[in-house]
């Protein structure tokens, strides 16, 4: 079988660095709150809606705490205290807006918590719901079975359009489908309402545009036999929020991965780390796989020479992600190396380091990508760039496949180039499937070399982070070649300090959820 | 210098498959009907309508939900006159790193500044990272790594206001524009946005206006009012050789000078 000597020792000085850096992001983060966590809050408590200039509720209310001063102690207790007027919490949330209840009237303390925690069991019992229904339709469907998951991407701009194309992917063979975002929503302080048909390179993603593509998903599933899994985006500044719609509308996978938002968008890191925090426990509480974003370092860093900064990465992410309740089978690192795919020798590096990811992180969902920087308009080239890309995924049996397409670099996909994409990629995955267990690789040949050296270095990394802090190596550009500051980027103005007295229920009461159902031996 | 093969007759340049002027094209598309005989009829019709003869329809499949794709093969009828077409060029003379520095110290005697920015919600910032990084791309160094071009690259998604707000404070003498994603076309209102921006700040006659990304040609950016458009494929050297070059015709030495 396809096995690489690594060293075992480096692999757990490495996991320890990882889980020390991330001990100190997590106990910064959870002393902190952002406006956007607040509104998440309000999601789980049941509002939804805009007003009328399409001003989301969560919105409005959450601006108004930060107005009176009240966002410290959290927007539960405030909101629980006008739950407690007015029964219903979206009419609860206009009543707010329009100014004709005030979150501090009558208040009192005892009371609101009551009205919050009431508010908040609802919405986590609707997560439960979503929670047993995938696992009702996994169990009666299955999945197709094989591995890994082959995933593509619809970008349409428009969410009817998008479900034909996602149907007629998932026909294909297609088991996951990504609904790309519109490419400025990422830096939009809100979640659009509404069902939407004019975005720009990709779908906004709202709410009710995750309704209509679950129900089309659904559809297809029960017409194929099998369970086709929706995908979507925990990240940007509106990043808990996402995370709790997609765990109210059974979302399966949604990419969450703070380092991708400070490097590639410039979302402050205090902002995107703290809302990480939140954003994988409600994520781990709706079953979701996330995705983490290491696939698109190497697009800036140089390929050969910063390989380790992916796995590093995926050292951090790991630990921050078990600290916040998720599960290994819910880790859907990312990478993807980002070769010249011309060099010579370049597929043994390719497998060499898919490998080692695959043995490290031996029970993630790993996922795996070509190297999309290297896509040019040339289709016939790229479309066997991508099947050779297919045989390193199948040969180091990734979790998950990122189907390249070969009009990558040159429009959102069409609906052929998705099907040709996947017909040629699943025939080699489904012609190589056992492929791994039946070769050796050369004791200490470039292959196992590669990975030792990559690992070693990643420690070494790690090791030094350790010693800085994460926020320092980001300063300093370890990542990507970005240099980010802590106070620099788009969201620092949303973030806030929990006071005492903070309503800190929410990450509790969901980590405890899956704690209880850890206990009654529920959990995968 | 345009050339031809063999026996190819300049003003009726057609496709060549394996004989001088037989015309063959390869095309595939997917036409929003189930797959039937009357299907692959309509395909070949299409092809047909488009200039194609001798139509073969080698491959076809069912998408499913009243979708077929289609492999087809045909001559094409139609030619052009190769000889009489004439191309405007972004770059008259392609110079070395080390050549251009000494054309700008001999020529504008102080360094170019140019501004770059990936405009718009796109994210895409490989293009002008390619072009302006020290590090640059295929083995040549972007702009930054040029001792005479000072250089500022404000990255990804930034609003035209942003772009022009920050040139004006950087005293740009060029702005480099890449748009790498586009869906219905939006990157082409971005630019022609960026231009009326520009002329209205009262700057344009001051300013090289560049744009450059996988859809942008020459003459799309003459269209849209810029000095010059880069496609796929440019490297730094060609962006650096047109920008060192123009900025010399347009100003001169001395004509612009800033402090």
């Amino acid at each position: 079988m396809a096995h690489l000597d690594l060293d075992e020792r480096q692999i757990e000085r490495a996991r320890k660095a990882a889980g020390n850096i991330a001990d100190s992001v997590l106990s910064f983060a959870r002393s902190h709150s952002t406006v956007a966590i607040e509104r998440a809050i309000l999601r789980l408590m049941g509002v939804e809606g805009a007003d009328a200039d399409g001003v989301p509720l969560v919105n409005r209310v959450v601006e108004i705490a930060q107005k009176e001063n009240l966002l410290g102690k959290g927007i539960a207790t405030y909101f629980g205290n006008c739950l407690h007027k007015v029964g219903d919490p979206t009419e609860a949330a206009k009543a707010i807006a329009e100014k004709k209840i005030a979150l501090k009237e009558d208040y009192s303390d005892d009371r609101a918590r009551d009205e919050a925690l009431k508010a908040l069991k609802r919405g986590i019992s609707r997560i439960k719901g979503t929670v047993e229904r995938r696992r009702a339709l996994l169990q009666k469907l299955g999945d197709g079975g094989s591995t890994p998951l082959l995933y593509v991407i619809v970008a349409t701009g428009n969410i009817y359009e998008d479900v034909v194309q996602a149907k007629v992917a998932a026909r294909a063979g297609a088991q996951v489908v990504a609904i790309i975002r519109s490419t400025a929503q990422s830096l939009l302080d809100y979640v659009p309402e509404g069902i939407t048909t004019t975005g720009f390179g990709g779908t906004y993603a709202t709410q009710a545009n995750f309704r209509v593509m679950r129900q089309g998903l659904d559809d297809v599933s029960f017409e194929l036999g099998r369970y086709v899994r929706q995908c979507n985006y925990a990240s940007g500044l509106c990043m808990p929020e996402m995370a709790v719609l997609g765990a109210l509308e059974r979302l399966d996978v949604m990419l969450n991965d703070a380092l991708y938002g400070i490097l590639f968008r410039d979302i402050n890191m205090q902002r995107t780390l703290i809302d990480q925090a939140f954003s994988r426990v409600v994520s781990a509480a709706g079953e979701i796989i996330i995705n983490t974003g290491e696939d698109n370092y190497l697009t800036t860093a140089d390929a050969l020479s910063a390989a380790h900064t992916v796995l590093a990465s995926n050292f951090i992410n790991e630990a921050i992600a078990k600290r916040c309740g998720l599960k290994d089978w819910q880790l859907g690192l990312g990478h993807a190396m980002q070769m010249n795919p011309m060099m010579e020798d370049m597929f043994l590096l390719e497998v060499a380091q898919a490998q080692m990811i695959r043995q490290i992180f031996k029970h993630c969902p790993t996922k795996y990508m070509p190297p999309t920087k290297y896509m040019t308009g040339n289709i016939f080239r790229g479309h066997v760039q991508d099947a050779m890309f297919a045989l390193a995924s199948a040969i180091t049996k990734q979790g998950i496949h990122l189907v390249g397409i070969m009009t990558e670099a040159m429009h959102t996909p069409h609906i052929h180039d998705r099907f040709l994409a996947l017909e040629a990629q699943g025939m080699v995955m489904n012609m190589a499937r056992h492929l791994g267990d039946e070769i050796e690789f050369k004791k200490g040949g470039i292959i196992e070399k590669r990975a030792q050296e990559v690992l070693r270095k990643a420690m070494e990394m790690l090791e030094q982070i350790e010693k800085e802090g994460l926020f320092t190596a980001l300063e300093q550009g370890r990542f990507a070649n970005v240099k980010r500051s802590f106070t620099g980027g788009r969201g620092l103005d949303g973030v806030f300090k929990k006071e005492a007295g903070y309503f800190d229920i929410v990450e509790d009461l969901l980590l405890k959820s899956l704690e209880e159902d850890e206990a009654m031996g529920a959990r995968g | 210098m345009k050339q031809w093969a063999q026996g190819a007759d300049p003003h009726n340049i057609k496709p060549y498959g394996d004989t001088m002027g037989d015309g063959w094209v390869q095309m595939s598309f997917t036409l929003p009907v189930a797959l039937c005989e009357e299907a692959r009829e309509a395909a070949k019709k299409l092809a047909g309508k488009m200039g194609l003869s001798d139509v073969m329809v080698y491959h076809e499949a069912d998408l499913g939900y009243g979708f077929s794709f289609f492999i087809i093969y045909g001559k094409c009828k139609h030619s052009v006159d190769f000889a009489r077409i004439v191309c405007p060029k972004v770059v008259e003379k392609k110079m070395t790193f080390d050549e251009i520095n000494e054309f700008i110290r001999t020529h504008v005697g102080r360094p170019i500044r140019v501004i770059g920015a990936c405009t718009g919600s796109d994210a895409h910032t490989v293009g002008i990272d390619a072009i302006m990084n020290m590090k640059g791309y295929a083995g040549e160094y972007g702009l930054e790594r040029y001792e005479m071009f000072e250089t500022k690259n404000l990255g990804s998604q930034v609003p035209n206001e942003k772009l022009l707000a920050e040139a004006l404070e950087f005293n740009a003498d060029a702005i480099l524009v890449s748009q790498v994603v586009t869906q219905k076309d939006i990157h082409l209102s971005n630019l022609a946005e960026l231009i009326d921006m520009v002329e209205a700040a009262g700057i344009r006659e001051k300013v090289l206006m560049i744009c450059g990304g996988p859809r942008i040609t020459h003459e799309v950016a003459l269209e849209l009012g810029f000095d010059a458009g880069f496609g796929p494929g440019t490297t730094p050297t060609i962006v650096a050789s047109y920008i060192a070059q123009e900025f010399v015709k347009r100003f001169g030495k001395g004509l612009k000078a800033k402090t």
